[in-house]
């Protein structure tokens, strides 16, 4: 049983929570992430952990996409996780790569803080790219604004900042002739896949965090399996970020759906 | 002389009805039954069944009491030397180890030793909620504690070794990756097989004695073993499983659709998918199901799918019945339920293709190849050798991978020091169980790759008394330099 110490909406569906986790926090590095269950009867779901102080707590910001995403966010403040497991993965690469661009779509956000401050602290120029469909569903700017140097904003619908998705910006930036020598995207799956194809003419190494489906997270199912450079990887100890030129993205996001009718069932079942 | 009673059957439900259901297919003797089949024991000299056991039962003494009707003199007997008498009795393999050294079964049928544990540590639980057994343990709480112990998983290794010190004494704590404990007790066999109640009946014994569980730990992460030896344990047992799963390497393994037994059977075990949506963890079945193996994990997972819902359930092994690695027993219950067997036959390439109402590319098919028995291999059977030209297609929409495990390294990649061989499994001596690392036992698959249950608890056994001489030559040395 976890405490949450303190819990609000950053956006309609998106909470962003704080856990007494001394043991987590720890330990965490930019890019692990942690297995949590809400209730019971619930599933394992892999989060990545969105802030940490190294001795207390650890952050999570979660969307709701399904039941179990939804039982997460109806808790509060002074409210229990269930169960916590983590840090899990293999943290971010953090080097001194001279510039660096980081993409965060919708939920991915959140993750990109900590690399962000980590890439900061490792003497890199940050450039920060963040999107999501809509102007309300922004956060993290201002916070991300502090360990960077410049924050892009776009929108889908044009709303708020730059009208686009990230990779409108991402190119912008990349023609402009200004050396990028790392990128690293978080986000959904589709985006992602997308972030690859924008940097494979300009040879930029990119970086990807898979956020497959995944049980035990210590390599024991197999369940979150991709395919990279052709060869069989698990996400949770492999990864979860991999080298975005490598990664078969129709298998994950195939994979992805794999209970995508379940899903609307188990919806059912919670409305009944 | 009165004449000896024939061995006991053991009473199971049907198989059409039980091949969909997930209660028990073993129903477990009546105390009549139990007192009969306990009248059979010779209570011989020998008694060759105790060398037999990997975890040394006095089974003639236990046995001895029930056929008393002294169920509860039987249960203390039991659980001197075993912490998990109501698993064992379930899912040990007697017929290779205390019942195949029975004098009784050379003119006769073995002694059902097996099925007599499970009933009197069922009795146990029923009739004394385990309190005969727990009570006589609880000396610990006056003891001072002679030292600490941190053990990395909680299944049959790491429980046995968990309950045998803390009778000594010692502080014992076991971390657990996973949200509940038992390893693969809870996560991998059935519960047709094993009840999860009977489980955690059990890890509420050995918690009883004294050890403390920490649950969603997962070692290697959140703490190395050094960190575990810096927060003043003075020794580390590792006991993680085996916990990789091998998958064939054949073409569309990676297709939706394609399970590994450890996944289909932790959704279906640990997380209650074949209670879905009253559980949310969904599981995927489909019409036609096919196993790849031939252990007690393929029969699980075969006969696990059944019971989910599958018409047809297709077990495909590259050898013959003969070879087959899992239990005679599971083998005949799943048999008995439906199961469908393909001996001399091996899987070549997984067929995909676009499914209503889905995203991608699915099973549609699974193309096998005819098989034929050449030469013992270095594992002393004869190995299958593909039969060109054989190849056919059976369609299913479901495929599982039950084909073994290998080494997992997650926590051996995070401790430079710590021994493993070529393959990822640690190295131990293995009288002890101890390895090169100082302070540090392994047990149970990590070590012997994937094995029994009561194999890895006779680890544990031993590396328990290694770990408890360790720990009093260490504490001796360091009161004569106190005093």
């Amino acid at each position: 049983m976890i405490l949450i110490e303190e819990a609000k909406y950053l956006a309609p569906s998106v909470k962003w929570f704080r856990l007494e986790a001394p043991d987590i926090s720890l330990k965490a590095q930019p890019g692990q992430f942690v297995i949590v269950r809400a209730e019971e009867v619930g599933e394992r779901i892999p989060l990545t952990i969105a802030d940490f102080d190294g001795s207390r707590f650890i952050e999570l910001v979660v969307q709701e996409v399904g039941e179990g995403t939804r039982k997460i966010n109806s808790l509060k403040k002074g409210d229990y996780f269930l169960n916590v497991a983590g840090p899990l993965g293999h943290p971010s690469e953090i080097d001194n790569f001279g510039t660096v661009a980081l993409v965060g779509g919708g939920i991915g956000i959140a993750p990109i803080y900590p690399i962000a401050r980590a890439m900061k602290q490792a003497q890199n120029k940050v450039i920060v790219i963040i999107g999501t469909r809509t102007k309300e569903l922004v956060f993290w700017e201002e916070k991300l604004h502090s360990v960077s140097d410049r924050v892009i904003v776009c929108t889908d619908d044009g709303s708020y900042g730059i009208k686009g998705v990230v990779t409108v910006p991402l190119n912008e930036l990349l023609e402009s002739g200004e050396r990028i020598d790392r990128v690293v995207a978080i986000g959904p799956a589709i985006m992602m896949k997308f972030v690859a194809v924008t940097t494979q003419p300009y040879h930029v190494k990119t970086i990807v965090s898979l956020n497959s489906l995944m049980l035990d997270g210590t390599g024991m199912c197999g369940c979150c399996r991709v395919e990279v450079g052709g060869k069989t990887k698990f996400a949770c100890v492999d990864g979860p970020a991999f080298d975005a030129h490598q990664v078969d993205f129709e298998l994950l996001l195939d994979r992805m759906d794999i209970y995508k009718n379940e899903e609307h069932l188990c919806q059912l079942a919670g409305k009944v | 002389m009165k004449k000896r009673p024939p061995r006991q059957g053991m009473p199971k439900q049907e198989p059409s009805v039980r091949a969909r259901n997930f209660k028990e297919v073993a129903l477990g003797y009546t105390e009549e039954m139990a007192v009969a089949e306990a009248s059979r024991c010779l209570q011989c000299k020998d008694k060759p069944c105790i060398a037999g056991c990997p975890v040394e039962i006095d089974i003639p003494a236990f046995i001895k009491k029930v056929s008393e009707s002294d169920f509860e003199g039987a249960a203390r007997i039991l659980k001197q030397k075993n912490a998990l008498p109501a698993v064992c009795g379930r899912v040990c393999p007697q017929e290779d180890q205390c019942e195949k050294v029975c004098v009784l079964g050379k003119k006769d049928e073995p002694v059902a030793i097996g099925r007599l544990e499970r009933f009197v540590a069922d009795w146990e639980a029923e009739h004394l909620k385990g309190e005969a057994t727990s009570a006589m343990e609880k000396v610990w709480e006056r003891r001072e504690t002679p030292g600490g112990v941190a053990i990395v998983g909680s299944g049959p290794a790491g429980l046995t070794l968990a309950g045998d010190l803390a009778k000594l004494g010692y502080r014992v704590v076991i971390f657990e990756a996973f949200h509940k404990p038992g390893g693969v007790l809870m996560y991998g066999i059935p519960e047709f097989r094993l009840p999860k109640a009977i489980v955690e009946r059990e890890i509420e014994y050995v918690k009883s004695l004294g050890v403390e569980i920490k649950t969603d730990y997962v070692i290697g992460r959140i703490l190395t073993i050094d960190d575990l030896f810096r927060d003043g344990f003075d020794a580390v047992y590792v006991a993680t499983g085996a916990g990789l799963p091998k998958f064939m390497g054949i073409p569309g393994e990676n297709l939706s659709g394609v399970y590994s037994a450890n996944e289909f059977l932790t959704r279906s075990n640990l997380m209650k998918a074949y209670r879905f949506p009253e559980y949310k963890t969904p599981l995927k079945i489909g019409k036609k199901v096919a196993v790849v193996g031939g252990g007690n994990v393929a029969m699980d997972a075969a006969r696990t799918a059944l019971r989910l819902g599958a018409d047809e359930v297709h077990l495909i092994y590259r050898r013959s019945r003969t070879e087959m690695p899992a239990r005679i027993e599971e083998v005949e219950n799943a048999g008995e339920e439906g199961i469908i067997f393909h001996y001399l036959t091996n899987p070549v390439r997984i067929i995909g293709g676009v499914k209503e109402n889905a995203r991608g590319q699915w099973v549609r098919a699974i193309e096998c190849i005819r098989m034929e028995l050449g030469e013992p291999d270095e594992s002393g059977r004869r190995s299958p050798i593909p039969i060109s030209g054989s190849e056919f297609i059976m369609p299913v929409d479901i495929v599982i991978i039950a084909i073994g495990t290998g080494a997992n390294p997650l926590l051996s990649s995070t401790t430079k020091d710590l021994p493993i061989d070529i393959r990822g499994y640690i190295v131990i001596e293995p009288e002890t169980g101890r390895t090169s690392k100082e302070g540090v036992w392994a047990g149970g698959d990590i070590v012997t790759g994937s094995a029994t249950v009561i194999e890895a608890m006779g680890a544990a056994r031993r590396a328990a008394r290694s770990i408890h001489e360790y720990i009093s030559q260490k504490r001796a040395v360091l009161k004569t330099r106190i005093t």
